[in-house]
């Protein structure tokens, strides 16, 4: 059981991040921008992919679509940071950069876990995080170290959403339990490499540090901001509307 | 599209070994943007191994109106084609 959790976690930021990058789509400034986000978007969905079919085997019952959209939003375990609105485009490079260079080390770590799907999974997804972590990043630079105007707003975006970074480096029972038994990743030691890549990038961006204040709390226990339900209701909205639809 | 931004031309090497091939072009403000929307554009489906990109203004290219002076002369001169030779066996991309 703690085994399904763990993975939905994992499942559900790749998710919930694909579905936000995916709104970008006909939105974006530039068509070559346009498509870099769909394509990040493409590679989170072929993650969650595999991992939810992986739950469905560890369930037994569901399949990975009844995963996908037949849970409600307290039976989500996605990081609080990734169901954040998009904002405007400096808000979505700042969560996605946030969010890659953790996912980075998150993956890294557990290319090594003793579960086979979780290693082999992390191992073909990190190619994946490598790249939306470098992407970010030159934005991040071309943005903060571009106008004042652009500096001025990036700065804003990285204020507001550092109470979301708090989550990553949370251990819970479920989290103690599989790195114990080394299926899981200590999610405490990546703490220092994530310091590392965020100092590098911030002074390459001209961007400052936020200091660590109110950090938000409790996706893995199904607790989220009001923004998940609308993303679901809209995510959801064809398998609610018409449940097992076929074409 | 701002003022800042400048078309680059594409070029893909789909195998080590082989020439880089014009694919066509992207928008990008510097060279690691144009080189990612290259990226994301043109190798979504396995294309390649490399990527080039050139500013669009460095690509020097003959006129049209040039074409009989540059390009006729060469018509009547078939000894200038390798065609008396046999070909190796096992040589490729010739």
């Amino acid at each position: 059981m703690s085994l399904l959790n763990y993975t939905l976690r994992i499942a559900d930021s790749s998710l919930i991040s694909g579905q936000r990058l995916a709104e970008w789509c006909t939105n974006a400034h530039t068509l070559e921008e346009d498509i870099a986000l769909s394509n990040i978007a493409l590679d989170l969905f072929g993650q969650a992919n595999i991992l939810l079919e992986y739950a469905s085997e560890l369930d037994g019952n569901k399949t990975a679509d009844d995963f996908a959209f037949k849970r409600n939003e307290r039976e989500f375990f996605n990081l609080k940071m990734t169901e954040q609105p998009n904002g405007h485009f400096g808000d979505t490079i700042v969560k996605l950069f946030l969010f890659s260079s953790f996912n980075f080390l998150f993956y890294n770590k557990l290319s090594q876990s003793k579960n086979k799907n979780l290693s082999a999974f992390a191992f073909k997804s990190l190619k994946e995080v490598k790249y939306h972590l470098k992407h970010s990043k030159s934005w991040m630079v071309r943005l903060g170290d571009g106008t004042k105007e652009s500096n001025k707003k990036v700065q804003e975006s990285l204020n507001s959403l550092w109470e979301f970074t708090g989550e990553f480096f949370e251990m819970d029972e479920i989290d103690n339990e599989l790195n114990k038994k080394g299926i899981g990743v200590n999610n405490k030691s990546i703490k220092e490499d994530w310091n590392n890549i965020i100092n590098t990038t911030l002074l390459d961006s001209k961007l400052k540090r936020p200091e660590d204040g109110y950090m938000q709390t409790g996706s893995k226990s199904g607790l989220h901001t009001e923004h998940l339900g609308r993303l679901l209701s809209e995510m959801q909205y064809l398998q609610r509307a018409y449940p097992d639809a076929k074409w | 599209m701002s003022e800042n931004t400048n078309v680059w031309e594409v070029f893909i090497q789909s195998k080590n070994g082989l020439a880089h091939k014009h694919v066509g072009n992207v928008h990008a403000s510097d060279k690691e943007m144009a080189l990612q929307n290259a990226r994301d554009l043109y190798t979504r489906r396995n294309e390649g191994s490399c990527i080039w990109v050139v500013k669009s203004e460095y690509i020097v290219s003959s006129e049209s109106e040039d074409g009989e002076a540059f390009f006729d002369p060469s018509n009547d001169k078939m000894y200038r084609h390798p065609t008396f030779y046999n070909m190796p066996e096992g040589a490729k991309h010739i």
